[in-house]
């Protein structure tokens, strides 16, 4: 089976994240870069099912240079190739564009299940699973936990407010990866000398033939607002210090 | 030129859910400022007496699809509709709730729509008419002030950021007939939970436990919190990936984000992956026996002790208080 997985590179989540002065984005000069924690998942899931079912798992990602880095992780994970859109016009791309390129780059190749994480850690915006699913005309299943794969069918788990559904769609499907559907593998040491060998194919915006405007557009970014600091409770004993606690949850914070 | 502002109204089992209501009360602020019309989109099978319950909350328009290939929630279906409904009547403003169903659809209509779209907002103001929608990125390290080039103007709300206000409105009836075609997808079971909790994401109260907690056994005294607060039991992803909790009850950047009016964090040290996931609580409480844990820097209230000691008789001093 043909089986793609999108990875996104992203700020490792230990780091520190700083405002530009000028609110137009964030310093991003001190950041060390990592594949995003839900398309480990998504890409472990692609490797399980090509172990299964036999195939082969193409990567894809749009990102500046730096994020060739990650498509090799995944390939030294065991993945056959990559794709790596890259382009100075996407670096402001919101969920649509990029939505929009990895859709034209997988529309010429076969697919059976596409793989996404469930958001991305940095920009947070969780839409580029589903939005590429509808631009490829196909089925969306997100926020995953467990996926039994039956020939021309895909049968899922996915866990919504005060339950579980166990879904069905047909293929070819997009699939939305969260924490619980796995174990993500790490890339042994072999992985890596070979993954130096596998094809990544090179494409820009201009070859996909997609269009470069953004929908939404992130005018400023500020700092998140800050916090009065808090009271710390005192007390002989910790019967006292509960006691004074419900207290000002009651009285102060009027919460209780 | 597009006008109305529009809200998704999501229903399960035939009852509206609280998203519905925050939805239909942010709407009815930005309405009041632009001079708007607010309209709720309200999809399913045998519904349409669910539209009154909006108009309580300040609706005053309801486009009722009431069709059995609508219930129970199927993204293709849904999106088909939700689309064409805000197409047709050239919307110029959605809000959707950032619940599952919620993110599942949006991005699936604004993909339709080839519209912007922004996710889990903390907030919705109108500029020059025109939607600003402020949300967290970088798991809440930093905010972004979001625009939009293309109508309808998309957001996503944070369950439980934006009050329910009461504001009685006509909630008048537009049935609406589309055809859903080229559905794919299919529900086939559903499988409630057991505890019949409410689930994290729209608790008030949640009394989470993390490593210091030291096994799964010691979760009752947290249970029985919970219990006498009327609140839900989260935990760190540490006692996710022990076993001592099931996975949805994780809290975190890897888990699930969640603003209830009182956290309580209970042997969590406060890494800064399970930071993003509570920091938009309203009250936050950490009780931990570690002073220097960074807990303590979003604290609004701090005690520093053994929670082994401190929690039953915070469950006791609860009790009291609340009978
Ligand atoms: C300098 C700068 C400016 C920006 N300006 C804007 C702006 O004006 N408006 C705006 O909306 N956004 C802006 N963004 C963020 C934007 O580029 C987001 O990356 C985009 O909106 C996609 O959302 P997301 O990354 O949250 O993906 P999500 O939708 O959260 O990602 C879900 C999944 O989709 C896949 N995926 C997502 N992105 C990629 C990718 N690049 N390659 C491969 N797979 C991917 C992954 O599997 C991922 O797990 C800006 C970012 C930067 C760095
Ligand atoms: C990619 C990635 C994603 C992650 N996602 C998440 C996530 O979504 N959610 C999450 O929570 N973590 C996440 N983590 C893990 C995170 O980094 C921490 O390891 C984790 O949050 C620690 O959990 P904890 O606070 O329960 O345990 P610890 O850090 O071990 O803290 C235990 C605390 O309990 C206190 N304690 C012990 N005994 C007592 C006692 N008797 N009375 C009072 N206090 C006591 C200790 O002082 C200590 O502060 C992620 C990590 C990575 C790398």
């Amino acid at each position: 089976m043909n089986i793609i997985a999108c990875v996104k590179q992203v700020p490792d989540t230990e780091a520190q994240i700083k405002v530009k002065a000028d609110g137009s984005g964030i310093d991003d000069g001190q950041i060390k870069w990592v594949m995003n924690p839900y398309d480990e998942y998504g890409v472990e899931e692609a490797l399980k099912l090509k172990e299964k079912n036999g195939g082969d798992v193409t990567i894809v990602s749009v990102g500046p240079a730096r994020a060739m880095e990650t498509i090799r992780t995944a390939l030294a994970m065991g993945a056959d190739k990559g794709i790596h859109i890259c382009d100075a016009v996407l670096d402001n791309a919101d969920a649509f564009v990029t939505a929009s390129a990895l859709a034209a780059a997988i529309k010429g190749l076969p697919h059976d299940i596409i793989f996404c994480g469930q958001r991305a850690i940095d920009d947070d915006s969780g839409q580029v699973g589903a939005m590429l699913a509808e631009l490829l005309g196909i089925s969306q299943l997100t926020l995953v936990t467990k996926v039994d794969f039956a020939g021309s069918s895909v049968k899922v788990i996915r866990p919504i407010e005060g339950a579980q559904l166990s879904v069905e769609t047909s293929l070819p499907c997009v699939v939305t990866a969260q924490k619980g559907l796995n174990e993500p593998r790490y890339a042994s040491l072999p992985g890596i000398m070979k993954a130096k060998k596998k094809p990544v194919d090179v494409k820009n915006a201009a070859a996909l033939g997609i269009a470069t405007d953004v929908k939404a557009k992130v005018a400023k970014v500020i700092p998140p607002p800050a916090r009065a600091a808090g009271k710390i409770i005192c007390g002989d004993d910790a019967a006292q210090k509960a006691a004074e606690l419900a207290r000002c949850l009651r009285e102060e914070a009027k919460v209780i | 030129m597009a006008k109305g502002i529009f809200v998704i109204a999501e229903q399960r089992d035939g009852a509206l859910r609280k998203v519905s209501f925050e939805l239909a009360s942010a709407a009815r602020k930005l309405a009041d400022q632009t001079g708007d019309e607010v309209s709720a989109i309200l999809l399913g099978s045998g519904i349409e007496s669910l539209a009154a319950g909006l108009g309580k909350f300040g609706v005053d328009k309801v486009f009722v699809g009431d069709n059995a290939a609508l219930e129970p929630y199927v993204t293709e279906a849904h999106a088909q509709v939700v689309a064409k409904i805000l197409k047709d009547n050239d919307a110029a403003i959605a809000l959707f709730g950032a619940s599952v169903q919620g993110k599942d659809l949006s991005a699936r209509v604004a993909a339709k729509l080839a519209g912007g779209l922004a996710t889990d907002c903390t907030d919705v103001k109108v500029d020059g008419g025109k939607l600003v929608a402020v949300r967290p990125m970088y798991a809440g390290k930093c905010f972004g002030e979001v625009v939009f080039n293309t109508t309808p103007a998309m957001a996503s709300l944070r369950p439980n950021v934006f009050a329910a206000v009461e504001n009685a409105k006509a909630a008048a009836v537009t049935k609406v007939d589309v055809a859903v075609d080229g559905v794919k997808s299919k529900v086939l079971e559903v499988q409630k939970d057991a505890s019949g909790k409410v689930d994290l994401t729209e608790a008030n109260i949640i009394v989470s436990g993390g490593r210091g907690m030291k096994g799964p056994d010691e979760y009752k005294i947290l249970e029985e919190l919970a219990d006498v607060l009327k609140g839900t039991v989260g935990a760190s992803r540490a006692a996710v990936d022990a076993g001592w909790r099931p996975q949805k009850d994780q809290v975190g950047q890897t888990g699930k984000v969640v603003s209830p009016n009182l956290y309580i964090a209970c042997g969590i040290s406060g890494a800064i992956q399970h930071l993003a996931g509570m920091s938009s609580s309203k009250c936050i409480v950490a009780i931990n026996k570690d002073a220097e844990a960074p807990i303590f820097t979003k604290a609004d209230f701090g005690v520093v002790d053994d929670l082994f000691k401190v929690v039953p008789e915070l469950t006791a001093a609860c009790k009291k208080l609340v009978a």
